[in-house]
């Protein structure tokens, strides 16, 4: 598998996510600029967590005019995986790529602590190494995670079965307990909770391996994106 | 020239936790009467150009970037200005 892990100025994630793919999944991996304009010969594509652009406006509202957006979106209609997590899944649902809105949390407070989760959808790209039902914990950290779609929305994603992980406690006041869901297509995911800061013992839980194991299955043997 | 007023609120349907504490905290201060609380986000913006073609660019300007119109709604009024 060959990864790109995009870098916006104020991304703090993309060196944990490099170190995941590469030296925990021992996976081919390189951090690419914002200003990139083409993302052909990657398998996957992961938008990091931290505050792109200081997220002034809306979190992801200026990064998703970023000069890669517009090659991330050529990728994701080609059937690239793409993967956001965090301030990722803001920019992504931002740039029209995942449905919904991520809002600020109800309680107000920046949330920053392991966070029980259930595995909803274990048949997707990004889940297929867990078992529908399945408890995990993995770090969240973020004041704007509190997901929000209009009802219709929200009817759509239930019934294309697109929630891939929902909070066993909810946090952040998230509609349906949504941590994690794909688009209609299944090739794009946005998620909250961190799995690249539970892929090793020492971080206090490997739950979250199952994440960039689960894409090492879905790519193998595939041809890298084209452009 | 043209001055845009934009006003970019939460969608009725969006429960915002920010105007909710606000709301609260009036409640404890005695202004019982207090109902509910919006709120939202003012732009002001300068633009050159005939008033029709200005209002379209406003409307492109909010839907691309001010307003995330997933959860939020917005209205403008504009007005002609000299420099």
């Amino acid at each position: 598998m060959k990864a790109a892990v995009l870098t916006f100025p104020g991304s703090n994630c993309d060196e944990d996510l490099l170190w995941a793919v590469k030296e925990i999944a021992r996976q081919e991996a390189t951090l690419v600029p914002a200003t990139t304009t083409t993302l052909a010969g990657y398998d996957l594509v992961l938008v990091p967590g931290g505050f792109s652009y200081g997220d002034y406006l809306r979190s992801g509202a200026i990064a998703k005019f970023a000069p890669v957006m517009t090659a991330l979106k050529t990728f994701a209609a080609n059937g690239g995986y793409v993967l956001g997590i965090c301030n990722g899944f803001q920019i992504l649902t931002e740039a029209g790529l995942l449905p919904g809105a991520l809002q600020w949390n109800t309680s107000l407070t920046f949330v920053c602590e392991p966070e029980p989760l259930i595995v909803a959808n274990a048949t997707t790209a990004f889940s297929n190494q867990y078992t529908a039902g399945q408890k995990l914990s993995l770090p969240i950290a973020h004041g704007e995670g509190n997901y929000y779609a209009d009802d219709e929305t929200l009817a759509a994603i239930e019934a294309n079965d697109q929630v891939v992980f929902r909070y066993a406690a909810n946090p952040n006041g998230s509609l349906n307990d949504i941590a994690g869901l794909t688009n209609a297509a299944g090739n794009v995911m946005g998620m909250m909770p961190h799995p690249e800061r539970a892929v090793e013992a020492l971080l206090g839980s490997t739950d979250g391996l199952g994440v960039f194991d689960s894409l090492i299955t879905a790519t193998k043997g595939a041809a890298h994106v084209a452009d | 020239m043209y001055k845009a007023k934009i006003f970019v609120n939460y969608k009725q349907s969006v429960l915002d936790p920010k105007a909710e504490v606000i709301k609260h905290t009036l409640h404890r201060l005695g202004q019982a009467n207090v109902r509910d609380v919006k709120v939202g986000k003012y732009f002001e913006v300068l633009l050159d150009g005939a008033e029709e073609a200005v209002n379209a660019q406003v409307e492109t300007i909010c839907d691309q970037m001010l307003a995330n119109v997933n959860m939020e709604s917005y209205r403008f009024t504009l007005e002609e200005v000299t420099a």
